[in-house]
């Protein structure tokens, strides 16, 4: 997702050489950057449109599986389910307030995401068809975004790195919640089997594109990873949730969507077939099938609570008033 | 709509026992709504059983570029230690 949260940032900077080096002293000695410390605008700007990224993605990311809270098969699914879009919310909100910390508003990001200035990982923009949707996207899709967060952890901006310890702690349920539902259907009748391979077929490339362009190809990679902000390459990470994957699929006899994948004794690892970047890039742009109905859905949710924010500030104001007035 | 809903600081009591610690912050339109978001958003798994929640804006921070005239010369009184100061092995523990 991170991978994907650096799309469109801009890492230019122009402060005097004395001024970057002195900061660049500071990164490569593991020091945590803070809210208030001298930093590079470059750096301010980069994080602020990842971590905005990020957080337009957790908020995003709930709408595909609340689209299935009220199909759930069972109480102990459903209630697996509410809770972790749940997660979900909570995780866009602490993203979001790490953004705040650099001195963006709340507000101006929501602007960003419903006008389409920001972008959301784009695996968000594939349609949830079937109930194995939900498992295959708890087991692919948090599996890629826990390879993906594992290292930003370590990332060189304090209220980053807090807010993704805390995610991380979270996510691992989602992912095992979801390798459960696969496994349930995948040992189930052959119709439950093979609806598990089905999810499976239709979101393996999406997963796999969630780590971003490969590393010739990414623009943004090498002022992000000089400062600490991104640890690892975007194929390096790729590499890492392929060879995870793999033997998980097999365990449950499912088979990977990708006639190409070998295993590869010399690296010890997958190599895997060529990923459709088009596809990618038109869906990152916004041409994904499910696109057009994640903004409206946004924008309606924004629109419709204006005067539920409107009447609790009014009524705040009120309540300060009277306690005022009676002081 | 006018005006944006105010940020609050979360603190967390983990246990009774410990002190409140600093978990994050959110946006409230006031402090009944602040303390139930702050539930929502920082316990959802246990982390604690005391909430505080304060307006971001009335914190008043250090300044960063500071840091070195205000915290730097404690490492310097290396008297203030108990470590400094010699005691025969004969006193025994002290």
């Amino acid at each position: 997702m991170y991978s994907q949260g650096l799309i469109g940032a801009d890492g230019r900077t122009t402060e005097s050489p004395e001024f970057l080096e002195a900061f660049q002293r500071r990164i490569d000695a593991e020091e945590k950057i803070e809210p208030n410390d001298a930093m590079p605008e470059g750096y301010r700007r980069t994080l602020v449109r990842q971590i905005g990224q990020h957080a337009h993605s957790e908020i995003v990311g709930m709408l595909p599986e609340g689209n299935w809270i009220t199909r759930a098969p069972s109480l102990r699914r459903k209630a697996a389910l509410l809770a972790k879009v749940q997660d979900e919310g909570g995780h866009g909100l602490y993203l979001y307030a790490a953004a705040e910390t650099l001195g963006v508003s709340r507000d101006q990001m929501t602007e960003e995401l419903l006008d389409g200035r920001a972008k959301y990982s784009s695996i968000f923009n594939y349609p949830t068809l079937t109930w194995a949707d939900i498992g295959v996207i708890g087991w692919l899709v948090d599996g890629a975004a826990i390879m993906n967060q594992i290292p930003l952890c370590r990332c060189s901006y304090g209220p980053y790195a807090r807010a993704m310890i805390r995610v991380c702690k979270e996510e691992s349920f989602h992912q095992r919640q979801g390798y459960e539902i696969v496994m349930t259907l995948a040992r189930g009748t052959p119709e439950q089997k093979a609806m598990a391979q089905d999810a499976l077929n239709r979101w393996w490339w999406p997963s796999i594109m969630m780590f971003g362009p490969h590393d010739a190809d990414s623009q943004h990679s090498d002022q992000s990873m000089a400062w600490k902000i991104k640890r690892f390459s975007n194929d390096e990470l790729r590499q890492k949730f392929i060879d995870a994957t793999v033997p998980q699929a097999e365990f449950i006899g499912l088979t990977i969507p990708d006639p190409d994948l070998t295993w590869n004794e010399a690296k010890g690892g997958y190599d895997h077939g060529p990923i459709d970047w088009d596809e990618f890039w038109r869906v990152v742009k916004g041409h994904g099938p499910m696109a057009k109905d994640r903004i409206k859905a946004r924008r309606k949710a924004w629109d419709d609570g204006a005067w539920v924010r409107e009447a609790a500030l009014a009524h705040a104001e009120k309540r300060r008033a009277r306690k005022m007035a009676a002081e | 709509m006018s005006g944006e809903v105010p940020l609050w600081e979360v603190f967390i009591r983990p246990r009774n026992g410990l002190s409140h610690k600093h978990v994050g912050s959110i946006h409230a339109a006031d402090e009944v709504m602040a303390l139930q978001a702050a539930r929502d958003v920082y316990t959802r798994r246990g982390e604690g059983n005391s909430i505080w929640v304060v307006p971001s804006a009335a914190i008043t921070a250090s300044d960063p570029d500071q840091a070195g005239e205000n915290f730097e010369p404690t490492a310097e009184k290396i008297y203030r230690h108990p470590t400094f100061y010699d005691i025969p092995d004969e006193v025994g523990h002290m």
